[in-house]
């Protein structure tokens, strides 16, 4: 009974009454059920319309399928209403037809709940298999195998028997040791035929990296200029009101800086200071020359007496020497007699080399003096003991000379060969190619070069005394026949001075040589050329024995006739650096004498631009062969009578000077030494000197300025003995002494090989040459050792004028007690 | 004319090679060397003096440089930062 199909309905008496379903007459609450005719329906509806009771559900009675509808009483108002209709024909089979039986049944349901069920006991009911009883057996635990029952049985009597025991020797047995060992029984052994072993499949794995490479972009280079303000901008940021203000705030600031920086120097660095006080003022430092090496030739020093040494400016290791007669004072006097047994030479040495020279200069006659070139140190010019002045030029030796350290094993190896062999000689040096001409050379011996001298002075011209002293002229100096200063000649070292116990002092130009600019037609209308010898290379011009001297001074005082013979000879500009000291002097002249001597014409020096240069100094030391000091000048004016004398001289010495030198850091200080003292001058005190030592016991002979530290100089002795002397230690004894050779000491040479090695090289009278290497202490200079020596020269003269004061007040106050 | 003046007594120490003027992006306003120098100069100094005057400022902010000296073997760099601009002196002294 659904109720979608029910559809309650009240129906009025009337219909009722058409319908005869009066209630409790027609239908009554057993007899419920009523069927009606559809067509009834409809008519009723049409008749009634509105009114019907059937209107309600008109629809659903047009589209009712059967013919019949099935209207139900509702007694008890089950759907609402006290009638209803029943919409669909199952509805009404369903209720017109079982609505009995489930009225049968109901009334028995309902009967069964009001009594109590009755205890019934369980059915027993058989087991239905699902499949468990499986699961138990398997994991119930079961014998696989009947368990097996082992008996062991022993005759009684066998236990507790006594026991016998016995010994053994423990030795007897092999190892000392008795054991019982176990051993597998094979019958309990069990083959493992099946094993169950677990396994894991690993994939392999490998690690493996890569990189690549990643460009980016990188700045290479970049170009930029910077920002500038205009002009206008300059302006307009300058007249601005800020940049007033800044600097008016500012430039107190900075004022207060720079004189800060005014008053103490900004860059001393204490810490430096502090290390050098403590160097020189604590203990004791071992002073010392070591001796390095000495180098003395069987051939050619035998009997002869070293004259001079100089060091190769440029390569190192190389030193040269002079030899000489060694003539006794008589001897040296009258030299008309000597005879020349041997050739004189000037022999080069190599440190690397003690026993060959590297290299011979033929020399005409002795030396006495000579000096490398300072512009090219392939020239040399030397002064010999007849006067004469000789030129060498070395310069396709020079290449030999810095390859002077292999020419050594090279030398060794080759045997001695005396035959005169040029052919050998160009064998043994073969590995040198840097000859420029293989020519054929002059050789005494076959081993060493011998180079011939290129340029001699005439002998007429020449001193007629031993060329005693000469010195290169600095370069930028220059002298024409007038005696007039030029300067400004920037090619180098091309003037020398010479001087002579003749009484003369001369200057001579370098006949030009090596000038590859200018063309050769030129250079033959200015040289007179010679015969050349055959062993004398092309490439140098050379004068032979036509080189006649520029100027000549004499040293003649006019007015007192007394001479002086000059030995030694100190110019003021002879420091060869190239700095150009113009000093202005005001210096009174020298009369010079009118120069006896014609003056002859020189190659004339290339002309180039030379300017009159006033104010170079030509002041100039003489030591002379009495012992006396002369200082003066050259400068000659036009107008000579006018000019006074202005010469100064001291005698302090008693025997000849031996060294005449400036110090290499105070221009205008002097060193002279000669017999038993030696005195420190300066130019330009007149009223005496500086430092003169005591009579010493021996007689010092030669003596030099230490390079490398203003107060200390080196002083040799005829005991062959050095005197190392140091001003700021002490100035009435030397610092330190040390004995060096045997006999005199004839010269004396120092020299900067390296800025570690400093070396002394000192020759004495048996022509062995010794170099001594400088220790630390003497050889570098303490900060402020310049300023002391300099001071300490200050006060010297300070004390000289003072003393000359005293003097005069004391001369006065004299005169004044006379006439009294 | 105050500033020329001024900048004329800086000048006139003694020691004092040059003198600069320089304003606050590094552009040389005045200055006694040639033109290539004073770029350099310039170009250095302007960020060296940025430089020392953050360090100073980053260590304490209420703090500001005042002078910079640089002291080198040959020279003496003497430099004054401002808000807008930056004075340099080179001083020379030979020991």
């Amino acid at each position: 009974i659904g109720h979608p199909e029910i559809f309650p309905l009240v129906f009025t008496t009337k219909t009722q009454e058409i319908f005869n379903c009066r209630v409790d007459e027609d239908v009554t609450e057993e007899n419920c059920f009523k069927l009606f005719k559809k067509e009834d329906i409809i008519q009723d509806l049409k008749t009634r319309a509105a009114v019907s009771d059937f209107h309600p559900i008109k629809n659903v009675v047009l589209e009712y399928p059967g013919e019949e509808l099935l209207v139900v009483f509702d007694a008890k108002f089950q759907y609402g209403q006290n009638f209803y209709l029943v919409a669909s024909e199952e509805a009404k089979e369903n209720l017109l037809k079982p609505p009995e039986t489930t009225e049968e049944k109901e009334e028995e349901t309902r009967e069964e709940t009001l009594e109590v069920h009755p205890y019934k006991r369980p059915v027993h009911k058989p087991w239905v298999s699902l499949g468990s009883e499986k699961e138990v057996e398997e994991e119930s635990v079961k014998d696989t195998v009947t368990k097996i029952k082992y008996m062991i049985s022993r005759v009684r009597r066998k236990f507790g028997a006594p026991i016998t025991f016995t010994d053994k020797n423990a030795s007897h047995v092999k190892d000392s040791y008795v054991e019982c060992t176990s051993y597998e029984d094979k019958t309990f052994s069990i083959k493992m035929l099946e094993k169950d072993v677990g396994l894991q499949m690993v994939p392999k794995v490998r690690e493996a990296s890569t990189q690549t490479k990643w460009t980016y972009p990188k700045n290479a280079a970049t170009q930029y200029f910077p920002r500038q303000f205009s002009n206008e901008e300059k302006e307009e940021c300058l007249s601005s009101e800020k940049l007033k203000e800044f600097l008016t705030s500012v430039h107190l600031r900075m004022e207060i800086a720079l004189q800060q920086n005014e008053i103490m120097n900004a860059f001393y660095d204490d810490w430096k200071a502090l290390a050098e006080d403590e160097s020189s003022s604590g203990g004791k430092p071992d002073v010392y020359l070591k001796a390095y090496q000495s180098f003395t030739d069987l051939r050619y020093l035998k009997d002869r007496t070293i004259s001079c040494i100089c060091w190769h400016p440029t390569i190192y290791g190389i030193i040269s020497v002079s030899a000489r007669e060694r003539l006794s004072y008589e001897e040296q006097v009258n030299l008309s007699d000597k005879s020349l047994l041997q050739q004189s030479v000037i022999l080069f040495w190599s440190f690397f080399d003690p026993i060959h020279p590297q290299l011979m200069l033929e020399c005409p006659e002795d030396i006495c003096c000579f000096q490398f070139s300072p512009s090219d140190p392939n020239i040399i010019i030397g002064g010999c003991i007849n006067g004469q002045v000789v030129l060498w030029d070395i310069s396709q030796h020079e290449e030999k000379l810095q390859n002077a350290k292999t020419a050594a094993d090279e030398i060794n190896m080759t045997a001695v060969n005396t035959v005169n062999a040029s052919v050998l000689n160009i064998l043994q040096y073969n590995y040198m190619s840097g000859v420029k001409r293989g020519k054929m050379r002059t050789q005494v011996s076959g081993e060493e070069w011998v180079k011939r001298y290129c340029a001699v002075s005439s002998i007429q011209y020449s001193h007629k005394k031993p060329v005693t002293d000469i010195h290169w002229l600095p370069g930028y100096s220059e002298e024409n026949q007038m005696g007039a200063t030029f300067g400004n000649r920037a090619e180098g070292c091309l003037q020398l001075v010479t001087c002579s116990p003749d009484c003369s002092i001369l200057f001579w130009d370098i006949p030009v040589t090596k000038l590859p600019e200018q063309p050769s037609s030129e250079k033959l209308k200015e040289e007179e050329i010679f015969n050349m010898p055959l062993d004398v290379p092309d490439t140098l011009r050379h004068v032979e024995l036509c080189w006649k001297p520029l100027l000549k001074i004499n040293l003649c005082e006019s007015d007192t006739n007394t001479e002086y013979g000059p030995v030694r000879i100190s110019l003021r500009e002879l420091h060869y650096h190239y700095k150009t000291s113009e000093k202005v002097q005001s210096l009174n002249t020298l009369e010079v004498p009118a120069k006896d001597s014609p003056y002859t014409e020189m190659s004339t020096p290339s002309s180039k631009n030379l300017k009159a240069l006033e104010s170079i100094s030509t002041g100039f030391f003489v030591g002379t062969e009495d012992g006396e000091i002369v200082y003066s000048e050259w400068k000659m004016e036009i107008d000579s009578d006018s000019a006074k004398p202005h010469t100064q001289k001291y005698t302090l010495h008693t025997e000849t000077i031996t060294t005449l030198q400036r110090s290499p850091f105070f221009k205008d200080i002097v060193l002279s030494i000669g017999g038993r003292k030696f005195a420190i001058w300066k130019e330009g005190v007149t009223n005496g000197l500086i430092l003169q030592s005591s009579c010493s016991a021996g007689r010092y002979t030669a003596g030099q300025w230490s390079l490398t530290r203003p107060g200390v100089f080196f002083i040799g002795r005829d005991d062959g003995n050095i005197d190392i002397w140091d001003l700021l230690k002490k100035t009435h004894e030397p610092s330190h002494f040390q004995n060096v050779s045997e006999s005199m000491i004839t010269f004396i040479s120092p020299c900067i090989a390296s800025p570690k090695q400093h070396f002394l090289a000192v020759s004495d009278d048996l022509g062995i040459l010794h170099v001594l290497e400088i220790c630390q202490t003497l050889s570098h200079a303490s900060g402020n050792e310049h300023a002391n020596v300099f001071d300490y020269f200050e006060r010297e003269v300070k004390y000289l004028k003072y003393c000359e004061q005293e003097f005069q007040e004391y001369q006065e106050f004299q005169a004044k007690t006379e006439l009294k | 004319a105050e500033v020329e003046e001024i900048l004329k007594r800086i000048q006139a120490h003694r020691g004092v090679i040059a003198t600069m003027v320089i304003n606050a992006e590094g552009i040389p306003i005045r200055t006694t060397l040639d033109n290539s120098t004073t770029v350099q100069y310039a170009g250095l100094l302007h960020q060296l003096t940025m430089k020392a005057r953050s360090t100073v400022r980053d260590i304490d902010p209420q703090n500001d440089l005042t002078f910079l000296r640089i002291r080198s073997k040959k020279h003496e760099i003497m430099i004054i930062p401002g808000n807008i601009s930056i004075k340099i002196t080179i001083e020379l002294y030979v020991l």
